[in-house]
């Protein structure tokens, strides 16, 4: 195993968490959006792994797995909606679905 | 010794580097390759932290699975769409920007002060041992179906109700086709919701 210090995987795993918010924020395509939400979903799996390491037990690990499930759940879903989406409007974009606003 | 240090930092640029391609990558299927090269260095960082079972699921579900669900739908959808450059809201993209670079200071700030954060209990040591007596595979099904049982069932009821849903709604599609160009708000609301 590795001699590097666990805090420098923390920091990649905060470095690439951030990534994923500026890019939801700045990105307006709905496909690309998601993509950015399964990044930040990795980083926290990265997190996950390296507190396993840290504190010497396995369960950091089995949460690995469960973050798996919850995102496998997740993108099914939100591809069905963003296809039912992008079938009715001929459009990616967020901001074209603004029906409920006022 | 120095050879981790070597994989770390390949593995660190390849990494963060493809992950900051993602925001400036125009089309849809470029970030998805990149999306794909930055999951599989996070795969290395599992394999260097000696969860080895996790990062093969890594590489098999994520890499694999969803990654080839992502590109279906882009596929689907036509690759050539533009991404719209105005802002309806405006100065939205020089807020995040902002606020990323308050969240990356606060995050480098963090790192900084505990980058060389050692541990007294010992933890590389146990994991080491447990990886090389009972192998990392045994290791996670011991707790996942032990004390994380129950929560791994409740896991199917999660799964079970995404099926259903997908069905619902793929259902909608081709059944109840509307005639071309009629709108029908109240399934259009739903369908938003």
């Amino acid at each position: 195993m590795t001699e590097v210090p666990p805090g420098y995987f923390l920091a990649l795993a905060g470095l690439l968490f951030t990534v994923g918010v500026v890019g939801v924020l700045i990105r307006r395509n709905a496909i690309v959006m998601f993509m950015f939400i399964e990044l930040m979903l990795n980083a926290v799996n990265l997190f996950f792994v390296t507190f396993a390491r840290m504190q010497g037990n396995l369960e950091g690990q089995v949460l690995v797995f469960f973050v798996l499930v919850v995102a496998a759940a997740e993108v099914v879903v939100g591809l069905a909606l963003i296809l039912l989406i992008a079938r009715r409007r001929a459009s990616l974009d967020v901001d074209n679905v603004r029906l409920l606003k006022w | 010794m120095s050879l981790d240090i070597v994989v770390f930092g390949a593995m660190f640029v390849v990494t963060l580097g493809s992950a900051l391609a993602m925001i400036f990558a125009r089309n849809a299927v470029h970030v998805a390759l990149l999306l794909v090269l930055s999951q599989v260095g996070l795969a290395v960082a599992f394999l260097l932290q000696g969860a080895f079972f996790i990062a093969a699921v890594q590489i098999i579900i994520y890499a694999g699975a969803i990654m080839v669900l992502f590109l279906f739908v882009i596929m689907l959808l036509g690759v050539d769409r533009r991404e719209a450059l105005d802002e309806p809201l405006r100065g939205q993209r020089v807020t995040a920007l902002i606020l990323g670079a308050l969240l990356t200071a606060q995050v480098l700030y963090v790192a900084w002060l505990g980058l060389d954060v050692t541990f007294a209990g010992g933890g590389q040591e146990a994991i080491e041992a447990i990886n090389s007596e009972d192998g990392n595979v045994l290791g996670v099904a011991r707790v996942l179906f032990g004390r994380y049982l129950l929560p791994f069932e409740v896991t199917s009821v999660l799964l079970i109700t995404a099926v259903v849903g997908v069905m619902v709604l793929a259902r909608r599609i081709y059944s109840a086709a509307p005639p071309p160009g009629a709108e029908r708000p109240s399934e259009e609301k739903e369908a938003v919701a």
